[in-house]
C-alpha cells in the first residue's frame, strides 16, 4: 500500500523509532552507507574516537543555540544558527558512526530499545560519558568571547578534519571531507568578527581581549593525545592532536595580531581532561537542557 | 507491477524537486547521484548538501512517494557521502532555474583537496550579479541566509535584496 501524501509518507516512514531526533521524518544519516570497519582497526577505539569528534560538535552546537533570540542582530543570529546546524549535522553523522561500530554495547542497546543509536548517545549518556573538550563545554560569555571560542574551536577542528580526509576509515574520511567545507566558512566568519571587535572601539577591543584571555586556558589539554587517539593515529585512522598544534598557533596568531589583540602565552600541555570524561559543572548544566525533554518523555513525538 | 515496466525509474526520480528550492529538481542540484535497479529493487543514491541539511528526510520521503506512485513497490534510498557535495555539482540547467527564480547561482567553488585550508580574513570575495536587473554591482548583507546554502545580498542598482547560493 502506498502513502497518499508526502505528509503520510513522512509520518509513516518508520514504525516507531524514526520520529525521534527532530520530530518526524528523520532517519539514520548513514542509511545505505557501508559501515564495515576496516581490517586492523579496533571497533572500540574507532567508536570512542567518533564520540570525541561527535561530542565536540554536539556540545558546541548546543552552546551556539543559546544565542537564538539573543544575538546582537538578526543576520548574526541566522549565522550562529546555521553554524550550529552544520555542527549538529556533523554530530549526527559521527554519533551514528560510533553507534554503527557498537559503541553502545549490547546491554545499553537493549535498555534504549528502539531509539536510534545517535539519539541514545546524545540524550542518554551522562556528563562523565561525554568526550568533548573543555573548550566547547565552557559557557558562551559575551558575544566577543563566543566569537573567540568559535574561532579557536573551528580552527582546531578544521585542522583535524582536513587531515582526516585521508583517514583509513572511509566513513570518517567522507564525514571529514564534508565538514571541511563548512568549518572553513565558520572559522573565517568568526575570524572576521574577532578582527572587527579587536580593531574596533576601545570597548569592543577590551571585551575581545577579555574573551581571548578567558578562552586561552582551554588550549592546555587540546594537543595531548589520548591512548585511543595515539593507537588510531598509528593505524592511519585518526589524527594525533599534537600534529595540528603548529598550524593552530599560526592561524590564531595571525588573526589576533591583525585584530591588534595580545596573544597570551600558550598554556603548557596537560593530560586530556574532557577527552577522558572529566568535566566541570558547565557541561552538566548544558546537558540538562539538551537532554531534559528526551528523558522526561522518552519516544515522544510532535 | 505491470506499470513499473513501462516507466524508467530514473526518469521518475529526476522529476522530484528540492523541498527548499522547489524550482529545482534533486537532479539539477546534484543531490541525486544514481538510480539503478538491483534484483527488482530500485536503488536511489542521494548525497547531503550540508552535513546538517534538515531536508534530507523530506527528500527521501519525496523520492519514495514518487517512485511508489509510479508503480515501483521496492525502493531503497541510500545516502552517499563521498565525494562530498559542493555547489559545483549544480547543473547548468539548475543554475538557469535558480536565476529565473530570483536566486543568484553560485560561482566556482573553492578547491580544497589537501593540506591546510588558508584563512580568508578580508571581506568575502564572492560576487554575484543581480538576478533581477542583471547589475554586477551588488553587496553582501549577510554570509548566512534563510537556509544553510544561501547568503543574502543587495543590488546597488535596483536596490532589491536577493538570495545567493554561496559557493562551498
Amino acid at each position: 500500500m502506498h502513502e497518499e501524501t508526502v505528509y503520510d509518507a513522512l509520518t509513516n516512514a518508520h514504525d516507531d523509532a524514526g520520529h525521534w531526533a527532530f520530530g518526524t521524518g528523520f532517519d539514520d544519516p548513514l542509511a545505505g552507507v557501508d559501515t564495515t570497519v576496516p581490517d586492523g582497526v579496533d571497533p572500540a577505539d574507532l567508536g570512542a574516537y567518533c564520540l570525541m569528534l561527535g561530542d565536540d560538535a554536539l556540545v558546541l552546537a548546543q552552546r551556539l543555540t543559546q544565542w537564538i533570540t539573543a544575538a546582537p542582530e538578526l543576520e548574526e543570529e541566522v549565522a550562529i544558527g546555521n553554524t550550529g546546524l552544520d555542527l549538529l549535522g556533523q554530530a549526527r553523522l559521527l554519533l551514528a558512526r560510533a553507534g554503527s561500530v557498537g559503541v553502545l554495547g549490547r546491554s545499553r542497546s537493549l535498555a534504549t530499545g528502539s531509539i536510534p543509536d545517535e539519539d541514545a548517545l546524545a540524550y542518554f549518556r551522562d556528563a562523565d560519558e561525554f568526550r568533548c573538550t573543555g573548550l566547547v563545554a565552557a559557557g558562551n560569555g559575551d558575544f566577543g568571547q563566543t566569537m573567540v571560542r568559535l574561532l579557536v574551536a573551528s580552527t582546531v577542528r578544521l585542522a583535524v578534519l582536513a587531515r582526516l580526509r585521508d583517514s583509513g576509515d572511509p566513513v570518517l574520511a567522507a564525514i571529514a571531507a564534508k565538514g571541511v567545507h563548512e568549518l572553513a566558512y565558520h572559522r573565517d566568519h568568526a575570524a572576521r568578527w574577532v578582527l572587527r571587535l579587536g580593531d574596533g572601539t576601545p570597548e569592543s577591543h577590551r571585551r575581545a581581549q577579555a574573551g581571548v584571555d578567558a578562552v586561552w586556558p582551554h588550549l592546555a589539554d587540546l594537543f595531548t593525545a589520548t591512548d585511543v587517539e595515539a593507537r588510531l593515529a598509528a593505524a592511519g585512522v585518526a589524527v594525533d592532536p599534537a600534529d595540528v598544534r603548529a598550524e593552530v598557533h599560526e592561524v590564531l596568531t595571525t588573526v589576533l595580531e591583525r585584530a591588534t589583540l595580545r596573544v597570551p602565552a600558550w598554556p603548557a600541555d596537560v593530560a586530556p581532561r574532557g577527552r577522558a570524561g572529566e568535566h566541570g559543572p558547565e557541561l552538566t548544566g548544558l546537558l540538562e537542557t539538551l537532554q531534559g525533554l528526551a528523558r522526561q518523555h522518552p519516544a515522544a513525538t510532535w | 507491477m505491470a506499470i513499473s515496466a513501462a516507466r524508467d525509474p530514473r526518469a521518475v526520480a529526476e522529476t522530484v524537486t528540492d523541498p527548499e528550492l522547489p524550482a529545482l529538481t534533486l537532479a539539477d542540484l546534484g543531490v541525486l547521484r544514481d538510480v539503478r535497479v538491483h534484483e527488482g529493487t530500485v536503488v536511489v543514491d542521494i548525497t547531503p548538501t550540508y552535513s546538517g541539511c534538515p531536508a534530507m528526510g523530506v527528500m527521501r520521503a519525496d523520492l519514495l512517494h514518487a517512485l511508489h506512485t509510479a508503480g515501483f513497490d521496492d525502493v531503497e534510498v541510500r545516502t552517499v557521502l563521498s565525494p562530498a557535495w559542493s555547489t559545483d555539482w549544480i547543473s547548468e540547467e539548475g543554475r538557469r532555474k535558480l536565476a529565473v527564480a530570483g536566486i543568484a547561482p553560485p560561482g566556482k567553488a573553492p578547491v580544497r583537496t589537501t593540506g591546510p585550508v588558508p584563512l580568508q580574513l578580508g571581506p568575502p570575495r564572492r560576487t554575484a550579479a543581480c538576478p533581477l536587473c542583471g547589475s554586477p554591482d551588488t553587496e553582501e548583507l549577510s554570509e548566512f541566509g534563510a537556509t544553510a546554502c544561501k547568503a543574502l545580498r543587495r543590488c546597488r542598482g535596483c536596490r532589491e535584496p536577493f538570495e545567493h547560493v554561496k559557493e562551498i
